[in-house]
């Protein structure tokens, strides 16, 4: 089944602005990322997906369904963990989660024992029974996290779950995010305008600029075919790149750096080979994940 | 609460089967949890102060009321007069139930949460609504029900206990409409603003700046000016409907002069019913537009 489906999805704002325009996208479910500059659309493709908002023109699908036909369906199966602060701080998130989880449609024992469920599985503990006001902005998110999940979604949306957070809190969400979608089995679409950041958890990738549509595809697609051997010795740069020449293997530089493309595994033995055939210092042998912002970059620059 | 200790086991993540309630049911939830919040209940003992300041001081009153009237063994203060009596207290208690119920949410931020949700939007403004009004009812009516039975037991035979209901009765219908008029206003004009502050300085000074423009229309030399100052302002305009349908309740001798509606009555219902009628549509206007930001 399709998670995702849109069809020259185009949406106009009242006063004339176009937040998206002409998108066709189909995505299946695991781990999205939906990447794009602030003001891309990312947020409006969210509301279009809630059925907050209704396309001005061409069709959107949300688990095979019309989010503007069947709102009430789309939403009980959908969990939404909006960009911007949403608690409020006078209620325990024990008892806020609890509260929603019955808006929801649970019933009121099962929407407890769900939200001390949910709470649990974003890391919030004892805590959970203290006023929102005195939490920090990691606890807060985790919040809206189990928000989004108390009603076990099929589908969950996530905007800019990282804002905010230091380094150590934005891994922490990310490995959150990435348990989701892998034990829980709940489907994740997240929004990002850090690549560096999704592409790391998501499956599938969707760019978007200006309200278009730049790519979308699996992240395997994207990234398989430019995974690099970078190799670095102390002395002796040439000599092993005219040897690795010889091998019959394109030989790339950069700076110190010899780069190797990485055809299987072998490839690591013949650069071993080489190198200790030479008897050179090995600094460092290492393969490095061509990101996929270069690939985006490499793409403009041929529009160009 | 003690806790019960021992090792967690991580069972992983559960998967929901179980029944997903219907509208109706996420309805009620919201509802009940509004008639909470406008009580402080399941919130800070701060929240909780003034509401149940409030609710002491109306239960004080009848208490008093009922036991001044056994002693003299004289009405003090009918049924219908009591809401009349505690008019000030039902606008205080609505600057500060009000505010609570919809301001708080507007500033917070909390309506994405409850818009993403399966809630028609109409129903988050219907539910916080019938919250308040049921809030203000009860804070209205369960003193009237104090009365009633402080005047049933000291009634002398069933014919007098009868007498005493439908007298009570009244006083029940005369308070919901207090209830629907003061909720309606009081929160449209809360759903304005998410400054708390605000809201509650607007609903006062709706409901006592209008109460100058009713004493300048009393004194002007029209008799009919005089009779219709009344709908002016919301307390008086409540006020003229009791004096149209239940006037003997409302009067006694002393105050009898200046509360003349002429055949204005049916007037000033019709004012009470637009001006719900025209505060929930703006209100569900207001939240339909919230919701799809």
């Amino acid at each position: 089944m399709t998670l995702i489906a849109t069809e020259s999805l185009t949406k106009v704002y009242g006063g004339g602005v176009t937040a998206l325009s002409d998108l066709t996208v189909a995505v299946e479910p695991g781990i999205v990322g939906l990447v794009g500059a602030n003001g891309a659309g990312k947020s409006t493709l969210i509301k279009l997906l809630l059925g907050l908002l209704t396309p001005t023109r061409g069709r959107i699908q949300v688990l095979g369904l019309d989010p503007i036909a069947e709102t009430a369906a789309v939403r009980a199966r959908v969990g939404y963990m909006p960009e911007h602060d949403c608690l409020p701080p006078d209620l325990s998130a024990a008892e806020l989660v609890t509260h929603l989880g019955r808006i929801s449609g649970l019933p009121r024992t099962v929407a407890r024992e769900r939200a001390s469920e949910a709470l649990r599985h974003v890391g919030l503990h004892e805590e959970r029974h203290r006023p929102v006001g005195g939490y920090s902005t990691g606890m807060k998110q985790r919040v809206k996290l189990a928000q989004a999940l108390v009603h076990d979604p099929d589908l969950l949306l996530l905007d800019e779950p990282t804002n905010g957070l230091d380094p150590a809190g934005r891994d922490a969400m990310l490995a959150l995010v990435q348990r989701i979608g892998t034990e829980f089995g709940i489907s994740v679409l997240v929004c990002s305008h850090l690549l560096g950041e999704v592409e790391r958890i998501c499956d599938t990738l969707v760019a978007i600029e200006g309200g278009r549509l730049l790519r979308a595809d699996h992240i395997a697609a994207m990234t398989s075919a430019t995974d690099v051997l970078a190799v670095e010795v102390s002395e002796g740069t040439e000599t092993l790149a005219a040897r690795l020449a010889a091998l019959d293997l394109p030989v790339g530089r950069e700076g110190r750096l010899l780069l190797v493309p990485l055809a299987d595994q072998g490839t690591y033995d013949l650069i071993l080979g080489a190198v200790a055939e030479l008897d050179l210092p090995l600094h460092r042998l290492d393969q490095r994940r061509h990101r996929v912002a270069e690939l985006f970059a490499r793409r403009e620059n041929s529009h160009a | 609460m003690p806790e019960p200790t021992g090792v967690i086991h991580d069972i992983g993540y559960q998967r929901y089967t179980g029944p997903r309630l219907g509208r109706r049911h996420v309805f009620g939830a919201l509802y009940l949890h509004g008639v909470r919040t406008a009580f402080g209940l399941g919130r800070s003992a701060k929240a909780k102060i003034f509401p149940w300041l409030v609710v002491g001081i109306v239960l004080l009153v009848a208490a008093a009321v009922t036991a001044i009237r056994s002693q003299i063994g004289e009405v003090i203060m009918t049924y219908a007069q009591f809401a009349d009596a505690m008019s000030w207290l039902v606008i205080f208690f609505v600057a500060v139930a009000a505010p609570e119920l919809v301001s708080r949410d507007l500033r917070s931020g909390v309506l994405p949460l409850y818009f993403s949700r399966p809630l028609p939007h109409a129903d988050y403004p219907l539910a916080k609504l019938l919250a308040l009004v049921t809030a203000l009812f009860l804070l209205l009516g369960a003193p009237q029900l104090l009365m009633f039975l402080g005047g049933a037991f000291t009634a002398d035979g069933m014919g007098a206990v009868w007498d005493e209901l439908l007298d009570l009765l009244p006083g029940l219908l005369y308070a919901g409409l207090w209830a629907v008029v003061f909720a309606s206003v009081g929160l449209l004009i809360a759903s304005m603003t998410g400054k708390r502050a605000f809201a509650a300085g607007g609903i006062v000074a709706v409901f006592l700046m209008t109460t100058p423009i009713v004493g300048i229309l009393s004194v002007l030399p029209s008799q009919t000016a005089n009779q219709l100052a009344g709908i002016a302002s919301p307390p008086t305009l409540v006020q003229g409907v009791g004096l149209w349908t239940m006037r003997d309740l409302l009067v006694t001798e002393d105050n009898s002069a200046d509360l003349d509606l002429g055949s204005f009555g049916p007037v000033y219902a019709l004012v009470a019913v637009a001006l719900v009628a025209g505060c929930v549509a703006l209100l569900l206007a207001r939240y339909k537009k919230v919701a799809a930001r």
